[in-house]
């Protein structure tokens, strides 16, 4: 028999093994292997470091550890030496692990070379500042990502020893509808993208007739650009479990599913592993810890359809069907899953109830302000020099979160998109904007469920309404003509003004079909893609203007609009772009000017990239010449 | 004549759920949705073949051709898009002689493009069958198809 006296004795048992492998006696190394980091090359760089201990056959343990947030500095190797704290290296390549663990474990120098943070206390070192105060850490709160990189994702006790089922505990303590009313009180809103409170949608499902009730965990993270839940999961995958059974206790659900993209296979892995644990415990199954609370989990992989991430399409695919959404109301709260009443909610908002139960609605009211508490994750990528995951307060400005956090863009800022494709572009007038729902919706974006992603100059406007189109008109289900006839004719003017075909008159063309979209689609994915097109007509003009009157596309990126031009005085002739180009356009002699050809020129941007001494220009199109035979 | 009850007919359509799990088992297995296996998953979840070919048909996962021994896929998330990626696109293009969508005459490169891999820091990115390459670069692209042929 499990039970909570059982699961006290295993917390002590966690809480023991965690202080000694705190106060381990042989070194301790820790790999961030996320995706992002295996995409970084982390298990090449694990690989090196097990054979470097193998041959010198010293007895280190290594611990592969979840995202912990700075994917620029990745792959990222940290090492805690018996009596010391870990100290992290960056940009880890298998060579240079070779070197660091045989200098640092195999040898013992001591030495600190090489190093860029540490986690001990701030008089551990001079040289080099402890993690959390990186200029990419410092304006951060973690509150969600607590243990990702901390803890390793696939220990059960890991996660019990740092503090978690404590907010299960204490929502099994309480009535359920007093779990509902202390989220209600924290105010914490759906993470995925609407913002609607979660204590209403639970109070409506928990009061909606019927015994059998479903909870569905989104994992269905379809927007380009965003990989919040990815991480999450990744990183700590028993704090979306105890979300969940939090959940489902306060609604009364008895079955709960996991939806999940199948194109995250290590999220799923880690998933099952943590499921098959909680099992083993007693947290899942029947009478779970001898309470009489029954709840079991599914997980049910996606097969590729962004629209799926939309609730009512979400269940259809559940249920084996084509994934189209329907009208609403019936809300799912009411009718859902197989007619049930069911609640659908995303993961990161799954994962911030712990932290409310455990610590208590004042305690997660100090993070963000009135009708916006709590923090919220951001996936941050795009042109700013620290790209990565990262965790801020609602209703932190834009400035804060690209200039500090971000550090900036390497070449002047142009524009941010939030909320992915159903998000808007808004331009650097509102980087004093503070990122909440409210101020969001203002100026016709959204929060959506957390991608940013910051453009230069070097970025057109127009491409990227044009790109944000394709990617709705190829995932528009087609149940209804607004979103299936409105998205492929709006793609076509954008293609039309990408080409040089448009006319002035195309762009109020261009408004009005956007507007009557977002105003007749059925669900919210139709509702929301004419966005970016919007948000860049209205912050953009201007760029759209030059594209239809000038025939020019300023930022390179429109092939028929532009063409390029070796500056003879910029022009050193070092022969780096000679040497890239693919198709030999470009000529020259060693230390003379070079020249280009546009009638061979096929505008990949390969040498206007490698050009450092800017003496690659940009002009408008030039017509090729004929061919004289 | 049977009697069906409320909770049976939750059973029938828990059945349904099998649809979309069944065809990842069988694409897993095969590479691909054949015509025989829908038949043989008709008969035995008792679904009609047109239900199962509809699913097939609208999830981009499931692909009813063999595919080629390395599928490439190139990122056309929104970091990768700004990153680059329709440049690196290009180039697998010249490289190969083949379009998106297409297999090299020898069977063995796919090229495809695909919805964000959720690797957006690591931009541009390509997928090799399971391997992920992070920065892709058009020089790079040399170096990382001849460890495949």
């Amino acid at each position: 028999m499990v039970n909570w006296e059982a699961l006290q004795t295993q917390r002590q048992c966690a809480e023991k093994t965690w202080y000694e492998l705190e106060n381990s006696p042989i070194p301790i190394i820790y790999i961030g292997a996320a995706s992002c980091g295996r995409a970084a090359g982390a298990l090449e760089t694990l690989d090196a470091a097990q054979k470097v201990l193998d041959n010198a056959q010293v007895d280190a343990k290594i611990i592969q550890v979840g995202c912990i947030g700075p994917c620029y500095l990745e792959p990222l190797l940290d090492i805690r030496m018996p009596g010391q704290p870990r100290v992290s290296y960056a940009k880890v390549t298998p060579a240079r692990a070779e070197k660091i663990i045989q200098s640092v474990v195999v040898e013992g120098s001591g030495s600190l070379r090489g190093a860029i943070a540490h986690f001990g206390p701030q008089e551990f070192s001079q040289e080099i500042p402890r993690f959390f105060d990186l200029p990419m850490l410092k304006s951060q709160k973690r509150v969600v990502l607590k243990n990702c990189g901390m803890i390793d994702p696939e220990r059960f006790d890991h996660y019990l020893a740092s503090g978690g089922y404590r907010g299960l505990e204490h929502a099994m303590s309480m009535k359920p509808e007093e779990v509902i009313e202390t989220v209600g009180l924290a105010g914490l809103r759906g993470r995925g993208g609407g913002g609607f409170p979660t204590a209403k949608k639970w109070e409506v499902c928990r009061n909606s007739p019927g015994e059998l009730k479903y909870l569905i965990c989104n994992l269905d993270e379809g927007d380009p650009g965003a990989f919040m839940n990815r991480s999450l999961v990744e990183g700590d995958p028993h704090a979306v479990l105890e979300g969940m059974l939090i959940a489902a206790y306060a609604i009364g659900a008895t079955r709960g599913y996991i939806y999940i993209r199948a194109e995250y296979p290590l999220a799923v892995e880690r998933l099952r592993k943590a499921l098959n644990q909680l099992r083993e415990y007693g947290l899942l199954g029947t009478d779970i810890l001898g309470t009489g609370f029954n709840f079991d989990i599914k997980v049910k992989e996606g097969a590729g359809a962004y629209v799926c991430g939309e609730e009512t399409a979400l269940i259809a695919s559940i249920e084996g069907r084509r994934g189209s959404p329907t009208t609403r109301p019936p809300f799912p709260a009411v009718s859902g899953l197989h007619g049930r009443p069911t609640v659908i909610n995303n993961a990161e908002t799954l994962a911030t109830l712990p932290h409310i139960l455990a610590n208590g609605v004042d305690w997660y009211r100090q993070f963000g302000k009135p009708g916006n508490y709590g923090t919220k994750i951001f996936s941050l990528v795009g042109k700013v020099r620290h790209s990565g995951l990262i965790e801020v307060p609602l209703g932190t400005p834009l400035r804060t979160i690209i200039e500090e956090i971000g550090g900036g863009t390497p070449r002047p800022f142009k524009a941010i998109q939030t909320g992915g494709p159903s998000g808007g572009c808004l331009s650097a007038q509102f980087l004093d904007l503070p990122m909440d729902y409210e101020s969001l919706a203002e100026v016709g974006s959204i929060m959506g469920s957390g991608g940013l992603i910051v453009m230069d100059e070097n970025t057109c406007v127009v491409d990227l309404a044009h790109y944000f189109l394709t990617f709705a008109q190829n995932e528009s289900c087609g149940k209804c003509t607004p979103c299936r006839l409105g998205t492929y004719q709006l793609l076509n003017l954008l293609k039309r003004i990408k080409s040089g075909e448009g006319e002035p008159s195309d762009l109020n063309l261009l408004q009005s079909l956007a507007l009557t979209v977002q105003k007749t689609a059925l669900c919210g994915l139709g509702q929301n893609i004419p966005n970016p097109v919007l948000t860049t007509l209205r912050y953009f003009w201007g760029d759209y203007e030059t594209h239809v009157r000038d025939r020019y596309c300023s930022a390179a990126i429109c092939t028929d609009l532009f063409s390029f031009e070796i500056d003879p005085v910029k022009c050193t002739g070092c022969g780096r772009c000679l040497a890239a180009c693919p198709v030999g356009a470009i000529t020259g002699s060693r230390r003379q000017p070079h020249s280009l050809n546009v009638n061979l020129c096929i505008q990949c941007r390969q040498c206007y990239e490698l050009c450092t001494f800017e003496a690659i220009r940009v002009l408008p199109a030039v017509q090729p010449m004929p061919e004289i035979s | 004549m049977e009697i069906i009850t409320a909770r049976d007919r939750v059973e029938t359509k828990e059945l349904e759920e099998e649809i979309i799990p069944s065809l990842q088992k069988i694409q897993a297995q095969y590479g691909y949705i054949s015509k025989e296996s829908i038949q043989t998953m008709a008969a035995e979840l008792r679904i009609p073949v047109s239900r199962i070919y509809g699913v097939a048909l609208f999830y981009a996962q499931f692909r009813l051709t063999p595919p080629a021994r390395y599928i490439l896929r190139v990122c056309k998330g929104t970091a990768c898009h700004v990153g680059g990626s329709p440049i690196v696109a290009h180039a697998i293009e010249r490289k190969l002689g083949i379009r998106v969508g297409e297999t090299t005459p020898d069977g063995l490169f796919e090229l495809q493009q695909v919805a964000c891999l959720g690797c957006c820091a690591q931009s541009p990115v390509l997928q090799v069958n399971d391997h992920i390459y992070g920065q892709v670069s058009v020089s790079a692209l040399d170096d990382i198809l001849k460890l495949y042929v």
